[in-house]
């Protein structure tokens, strides 16, 4: 009941912002994303440190096709649950005043975040993908409305893209539910052994469906080439939206779903999946280097620090999982801190070009010691979010094979390069004409960024907060197969 | 038969309605009468008759009649005020009535002669109506082409019935399907099969006999073209599979031919729509594109076909029902069919846009709408029956078809606006925008609803 309770105030809230006042749209969507937030870290204080399903709620949906409406949170949704509502209060927040953003665009993102969080609760297959259908058109709207000049192309590009990856997961999921026992279901544990009860050949191929949605979703290399477009054109809070949340959605398919269902077709492709892995965060990695629109730098990044996480994933033990777990989180908060940051500079300088940036330091004290902050745990320095993630990664792209795990290791030094010489350039050296009359954080933008930093100590401190919630669950997960 | 006795007496009162000058009342007469005949058939559920052994009105026959009378009761609140601004508004009205009469044969004939009858009384009346825009040259050439083109499939659907009475000895459905499987003369068997092959793809448009849907809907009134793609459309279907899947299941490869024009028509019609100005012309295609979605499920002959057909239909009339309507509006406020015309509309109508919106998303297949739903279904019974890549097919072509009404959806709300007038929606359109925007949700949530029922 509990789960449904999150969905449904959620859904309220977002039909009901579409007819408040005007100007308070923005506080009335700020709110409810609080009210939400706390009614779910009441969840996650509560929760019970074990392997099975909590709050679990089963109602028949479509009874002659075995639908059921079947949702649930365990160890590993309720950390995804966390960082989605987490997040949402800090992105609507972090809409500036100068720039407002009428009703239906919080109705919008408000509406994506049940969507957000029907994804990460579903225990039914077929719930599950209209949750993960249902999430896109938010996000598709909110780009097309507020996006930057090439919008319509490249929004169009993204849906495309990432509806015809589902697509071909639907039919992988059609496939699977025909092979449940008589009276066909898409309960998670039917699809699981109906999965399981094909021949390696079979496995291997819907692997690859189910690849292409997850994928696509991710992104991973070489299916990523709608993301740095939509990233940099999408207006800040949709990037923060796409970036730091609903990428978590392919992670997630592919741990819940694709994995576990399919261990046979994991087993087959492991190899080509982990070098595939491993080919993109060198090949975005480079690309990164290379960048000088900010925007775009991290969105190659991000491509980057998601081909770690799937390559752990991949490699599918304790720690691989583990760490990508724990990695989603970090990654999905410092990438939110990030791109708000790019925001706060565009909006004081115009630009977002580097070279054209420095010495933003002598201006802005704040700002800067709240980027290096973020930025380091980006790069994954010991005591931030980032480095029990990518530490418990590469231990487990280590254990799979040693020369990957040898060569995601070092890609992270090509992370604190790029990541390293952007710092220096924009915060660093002399001013330039447009940082000239650069303003420091205001009360606003500081509310945004620091419960990000507070997050980003914690979780570098204290991993084992979040690490003990889905340990339990994980272990189940790889008993299982 | 209530629901014929009814439909054929409407009928017959419009064409006194312009004798005996009560035109204004007719309105309220058609709307009760039609609500009259779908309490008449829907009662007759479970309770199956068989009228001499020509019509069977068994659960099929009265589902898809309710459906039917659904989605004429939505049509002629739609069409009500264009017809008025014509002088003969009865006629127009009676020839419709009739052509439900046709529609509803065609769902329930259990004897070849009473398809061919069902099919022509059906036709007959719609050539008239596409050409009943007498001054628009479009309109003539609409009702003229389709009309020839018409009569030709009627010739072949006519040679098709009579080879199989030339094998089988009969016209009615159980006496050929029984001698079919003893039969010695399959090749007999298979030139009659398909010539109704023929005829009924031409009758629902799918390729190669789908030629003349994009110039005849584009020609025809709005409104006409509305029943085209909605009465019409579910009546052929189900006439096709009710005669396919009563006789032929055990005959002929037909499957395998209808197989590769199912792919013909899904990569025309939606290859085709993509590069249309006009947004009539777009929808006709994208009718053919759907007919190959539908037809996936007679290709796929299983237990659920018939449910997927039925859903698939009803929920492609209800949304075309919108995404027409709002054309009409649009086309007489602006004078223009084109995407353009559309242009800025969700600054100025917003819940217009919205309806749209919703239209356009079901159309594509996307969730929550009811179109998701019916693609969806339709895949299954496809991928149980083993034709997994014909599915792979149609989800390629429903890419395809994604980009396109995207176009529409772009259009609305990117577009900077040309002005920002609201158009001005009157009262009926407006309830039937609000009826099928709900339902078309509605059903996309809740299939149950009407899946329980075939």
């Amino acid at each position: 009941m509990e789960t449904i309770a999150l969905l449904l105030i959620l859904f309220a809230f977002a039909v009901m912002g579409l007819f408040v006042p005007i100007r308070y749209g923005n506080r009335f969507a700020f709110i409810s994303s609080l009210i939400v937030f706390a009614y779910s870290l009441y969840l996650f204080l509560t929760f019970p440190i074990s392997a099975e399903y909590q709050y679990v709620a089963d109602y028949s949906w479509v009874q002659s096709l075995g639908i059921h409406f079947k949702v649930g949170i365990d160890g590993i949704s309720i950390l995804l649950v966390m960082l989605t509502t987490f997040l949402t209060p800090l992105i609507i927040f972090s809409v500036r005043k100068s720039e407002p953003r009428p009703r239906a665009f919080y109705s919008l993102i408000l509406f994506m975040e049940m969507a957000l969080i029907g994804v990460f609760v579903s225990m039914d297959g077929f719930l599950f993908y209209i949750f993960w259908e249902i999430a896109l058109i938010p996000i598709y709207f909110i780009c097309l409305l507020w996006g930057g000049k090439d919008r319509v192309k490249i929004t169009l590009k993204f849906f495309i893209y990432t509806i015809a990856g589902s697509l071909f997961m639907l039919v992988a999921l059609i496939y699977l539910y025909l092979h449940t026992p008589a009276q066909h279901s898409f309960d998670i544990s039917a699809l699981y052994a109906a999965g399981k009860s094909l021949d390696p050949h079979a496995q291997s191929i819907l692997f690859w469906f189910f690849f292409l949605a997850f994928g696509i979703k991710m992104p991973v290399f070489p299916l990523h080439t709608w993301q740095p477009d939509t990233y940099t054109d999408a207006p800040t809070q949709g990037t923060m939206m796409l970036s730091g949340i609903m990428l978590k959605m392919g992670i997630y398919g592919l741990i819940r779903w694709m994995i576990p269902m399919l261990p046979q077709g994991l087993a087959q492709n492991a190899e080509c999946m982990l070098w595939l892995a491993v080919a993109g965060i060198i090949y975005a990695g480079i690309i990164a280097f290379t960048q000088k629109d900010m925007k775009r730098l991290f969105a190659y990044s991000s491509i980057a620090h998601v081909g770690l996480i799937a390559a752990g994933i991949f490699a599918f033990n304790g720690q691989g999982l583990q760490g990508g777990i724990i990695q989603m989180l970090s990654h999905g908060i410092n990438v939110v801190g990030l791109f708000f940051i790019i925001d706060i500079i565009q909006s004081r300088t115009g630009t977002r070009n580097i070279p054209s940036l420095g010495g933003i330091r002598l201006k802005a004290p704040y700002l800067a010691t709240v980027f290096a902050i973020i930025m380091l745990g980006a790069i994954a320095l010991p005591l931030t979010d980032g480095f029990p993630g990518e530490f418990l990664l590469i231990s487990g792209v280590f254990k799979f094979n040693n020369i990957a795990g040898a060569v995601a290791g070092f890609t992270i030094i090509i992370g604190a390069v790029y990541m390293l010489r952007t710092y220096q350039n924009s915060m660093l050296g002399e001013t330039s004409v447009e940082t000239d009359n650069f303003t420091d954080l205001t009360m606003t933008e500081k509310t945004v960024l620091i419960p990000i930093v507070i997050m980003v100590i914690l979780i570098g401190v204290w991993p084992n907060l979040f690490l003990k919630v889905s340990e339990p669950a994980i272990m189940k997960l790889l008993s299982g197969i | 038969m209530n629901t014929l006795l009814i439909l054929s007496a409407l009928g017959v009162i419009a064409l006194f309605a312009e004798i005996f000058r009560f035109r204004k009342g007719l309105f309220p007469l058609i709307l009760l009468g039609l609500a009259a005949a779908f309490i008449f058939t829907a009662n007759q559920y479970n309770h199956p008759h068989v009228f001499f052994g020509m019509m069977n009105f068994d659960n099929y026959a009265v589902i898809f009649s309710c459906s039917i009378l659904v989605i004429a009761f939505l049509w002629f609140m739609m069409a009500k005020n264009y017809f008025l601004q014509e002088t003969s508004v009865t006629d127009h009205f009676s020839l419709i009535l009739f052509s439900l009469v046709g529609a509803v044969v065609m769902v329930s004939f259990s004897n070849l002669t009473m398809l061919f009858l069902g099919i022509e009384i059906l036709s007959v009346s719609v050539y008239v109506l596409a050409a009943s825009d007498k001054s628009n040259v479009m309109s003539n050439e609409s009702g003229f082409k389709y009309f020839l083109m018409g009569s030709f499939a009627t010739g072949f659907l006519l040679f098709g019935i009579t080879l199989i009475y030339g094998v089988t000895g009969s016209f009615d459905l159980a006496t050929i399907h029984t001698q079919l499987t003893t039969t010695n003369e399959k090749g007999l068997v298979l030139a009659g099969i398909l010539l109704l092959l023929v005829g009924l793809s031409f009758k629902s448009s799918l390729a190669p006999f789908h030629f003349w849907a994009p110039d005849v809907y584009e020609g025809a009134p709005t409104t006409v073209t509305t029943y085209m793609a909605t009465v019409v459309k579910t009546a052929a279907f189900a006439a096709f599979f009710r005669l396919f899947s009563t006789c032929f299941t055990a005959a002929g490869n037909w499957s395998d031919i209808l197989w590769w024009m199912v792919v013909l028509t899904l990569f025309i019609g939606n290859v085709s729509a993509v590069r249309q100005k006009s947004l009539k012309r777009l929808l006709a295609y994208s009718s053919v594109a759907h007919a190959g979605y539908i037809a996936i499920a007679i290709v796929s002959m299983s237990a659920t076909s018939a449910s997927a057909i039925f859903y698939y239909t009803l929920t492609y009339s209800i949304s075309s029902i919108t995404a027409f309507t709002i054309l009409f509006i649009v086309s007489r406020y602006k004078g223009s069919k084109d995407i353009s015309a559309f242009e800025g509309m969700s600054k100025a109508n917003p819940l217009l846009a919205f309806a749209m919106t919703v239209a356009m998303l079901s159309l594509a297949g996307i969730p929550p709408t009811a179109g998701f739903f019916a693609k969806y279904y339709v895949f299954l019974t496809a991928i149980n029956h083993g034709n997994t890549l014909l599915v792979l097919l149609a989800v390629i072509a429903a890419l395809i078809g994604i980009y396109y009404y995207f176009r529409v959806i772009i259009a609305m709300y990117f577009k900077p606006e040309q002005q920002l007038v609201p158009i001005q929606v009157g009262p009926l359109h407006r309830t039937v925008l609000i009826i099928t925007t709900v339902l078309t949700l509605l059903l996309g949530l809740f299939p149950n609803l009407v899946l329980g029922w075939i």
